[in-house]
């Protein structure tokens, strides 16, 4: 993807100069420098000792007598280990929902021809303009006439068939090309049978990715859980997090040290996956 | 496509239609109704005509809000339109290492807006990284009130949400610029266009409606702040609940006792105003291009 050679000269136009090639990670490091830093220092406060002073004029990021004794403290200060799991409660209620409803759904759509489909497929493209916010209120009535309110069903329930991620599987169950599914028909085989020896094994790509942002979103939320959740003993990780950092005038490396406990696993799983997020970008799956 | 039983396909798309029902139609309509009531959390729920829009027309808090998100949106429209493309451009080529960096300028997305805050505002506390930094090199005297100015706050908050937001556009405009015709480049560049020249007249034209797409999503997401402000000013609305957000102010009369759900609800109609407009105007705008 040689767009921007700089001169013709040695290897042509697709060719990077060496000045150039320099020139880029300059600015590569120092967009680096920039993202990662906050992260770095707050990883690093979390990690220092209580004799350190963290208010000093010269800081350093690197602690003087790393010690883990923060992330043991910050569980006296608020219950942050069943906070995370309160969090990943939702999150797998969220993950299976979609991976299952939208799949079904996406399939039925793309697929599959009954009455009434061209009228749900606007309706569902329809919620799209509709930001969540001006609903979440009703949402909430919603909830609490179903006996959920202060439950963590009652977070995870509405998130747990995204609009969006059955349209997003629609759209990837219709690139199937159709004689596939035609010769199967012909061999007899039904629906089910179709949705999973033929449909299934073809989007296995979109459904990663609807996976692994169904869990940002249901980890990352923070309005929903807030609006729900009353009881600090059912909070969620984002929601405990702002308790602890808004009602107590804690000592910042608790804190920090609570804060990691969210970025680290968020962190890891998307460093994991990423090599499907960022194929499907240079597939052009998502387009502008 | 045939299959042997009518009720297959709807037995597909049952669960995602319960949802789109009981979870998308039913609460936008039950917003249209709420909002000409004056429900509370506990009880409450009589129809007020249009009391609460001419509450809404009072209420200084819900006009600073709305002032709010229009120095919001004008700040980062601009520079979060253009300053994620130029990142695109850096990382869009192929160099040993690119995926390192494009996973690392992602990394702010991925977080949660509420780690994202909190660190920001441990690093912009008056005691912070920066104000300690500062004072150390001798450029200010007394540290810097970035959380408790009522602008500096405001801005504070809008730093961080261009800082959260410049990989995410990255990614989109990434893609983009994937279907720009390299043979453009290569043509402007054997004419003598230098980097600058080529970028303004190859790479910007190119993904002009990737850019209107982006100052859509940008102008909308400025209009929806919550996490960003509700995190730095400690969920107070900073000083004198100045610096309230449409979405803040929702949530604040959305809960506890005092509640006010009909209220909330005249509040999340005018939200979905406000949003709605700069989207059809650049629906419009981008079909005319078109």
């Amino acid at each position: 993807m040689g767009t921007h050679a700089r001169s013709p000269r040695g290897g042509g136009l697709n060719a990077t100069g060496p000045g150039e090639k320099a020139l880029r990670y300059v600015l590569l490091a120092l967009m680096l420098a920039l993202t990662v830093s906050p992260f770095l220092w707050q990883l690093s406060t979390s990690l220092k000792s209580l004799d350190e002073d963290i208010y000093s004029g010269t800081p350093s990021f690197l602690p003087e007598h790393p010690t883990l004794g923060n992330y043991a403290q910050v569980a006296e200060t608020i219950p942050v280990w069943s906070y995370a799991l309160n969090s990943l409660v939702v999150a797998a209620v969220v993950i299976a929902g979609n991976a299952v409803g939208a799949t079904l759904a996406g399939y039925a759509l793309a697929k599959l021809r009954f009455r009434g489909a061209k009228l749900l497929l606007g309706l569902f493209l329809a919620t799209l303009v509709l930001p969540g916010e001006v609903t979440i209120v009703s949402q909430y009535v919603t909830i609490r006439g179903l006996g959920l309110a202060d439950t963590l069903l009652g977070v995870a329930l509405p998130g747990a068939i995204g609009m969006l991620n059955v349209l997003l599987m629609r759209t990837a169950f219709m690139a199937i090309p159709a004689e596939m599914d035609e010769a199967a028909v012909i061999d007899g085989a039904t629906a089910w049978q179709r949705l999973l020896r033929i449909g299934l094994p073809n989007v296995r790509g979109m459904l990663s990715v609807i996976t692994i942002f169904a869990f940002i979103g249901a980890w990352d939320d923070f309005l929903w859980p807030l609006i729900v959740l009353s009881d600090p003993e059912n909070y969620t990780l984002t929601v405990g997090l702002q308790y602890l950092n808004g009602t107590f005038t804690a000592n910042p490396r608790l804190i920090a040290a609570g804060t990691m406990i969210s970025f680290v696993p968020i962190v890891i799983v998307f460093a994991a996956l990423q090599r499907f997020f960022f194929r499907g970008v240079e597939e052009g799956a998502i387009k502008g | 496509m045939t299959h042997r039983r009518w009720f297959t396909p709807w037995l597909l798309v049952a669960p995602a239609a319960v949802w789109l029902l009981v979870f998308n139609v039913w609460p936008s309509l039950n917003t249209l109704v709420l909002a000409f009531t004056n429900a509370k959390p506990l009880g409450g729920g009589h129809f007020t005509g249009l009391a609460n829009f001419s509450r809404a027309l009072d209420d200084d808090q819900l006009a600073d809000a709305l002032l709010n998100s229009v120095v919001f949106m004008l700040v980062c429209l601009p520079l979060l339109t253009m300053l994620p493309l130029l990142l695109a451009v850096l990382v869009e080529k192929r160099l040993p290492g690119i995926t390192f960096f494009r996973t690392a300028f992602y990394t702010p997305v991925v977080a949660s807006a509420v780690v994202v805050a909190i660190i920001w505002g441990w690093v912009l506390d008056d005691r912070g990284l920066v104000n300690g930094l500062a004072q150390r090199l001798g450029v200010i005297a007394e540290p810097v009130p970035f959380l408790t100015d009522r602008w500096l706050l405001l801005f504070s908050a809008i730093s961080l949400t261009i800082w959260k937001g410049l990989g995410y556009y990255m990614i989109i405009y990434l893609s983009a610029l994937g279907n720009v015709r390299r043979e453009l480049h290569e043509a402007a560049a054997v004419d003598g266009a230098g980097p600058v020249r080529r970028f303004w007249s190859v790479t910007v034209p190119g993904v002009r409606n990737t850019m209107l797409l982006v100052s859509v999503l940008v102008s909308v997401s400025a209009l929806r702040v919550f996490s960003e402000l509700y995190v730095l000013s400690n969920g107070t609305g900073g000083p004198g609940g100045r610096d309230m957000s449409l979405v803040m102010l929702i949530q604040l009369y959305s809960r506890g006792f005092t509640g006010h759900l009909g209220y909330a609800s005249a509040l999340s109609l005018l939200l979905l105003v406000v949003t709605i407009g700069p989207m059809l105007l650049l629906l419009r705008l981008s079909r005319k291009a078109a």
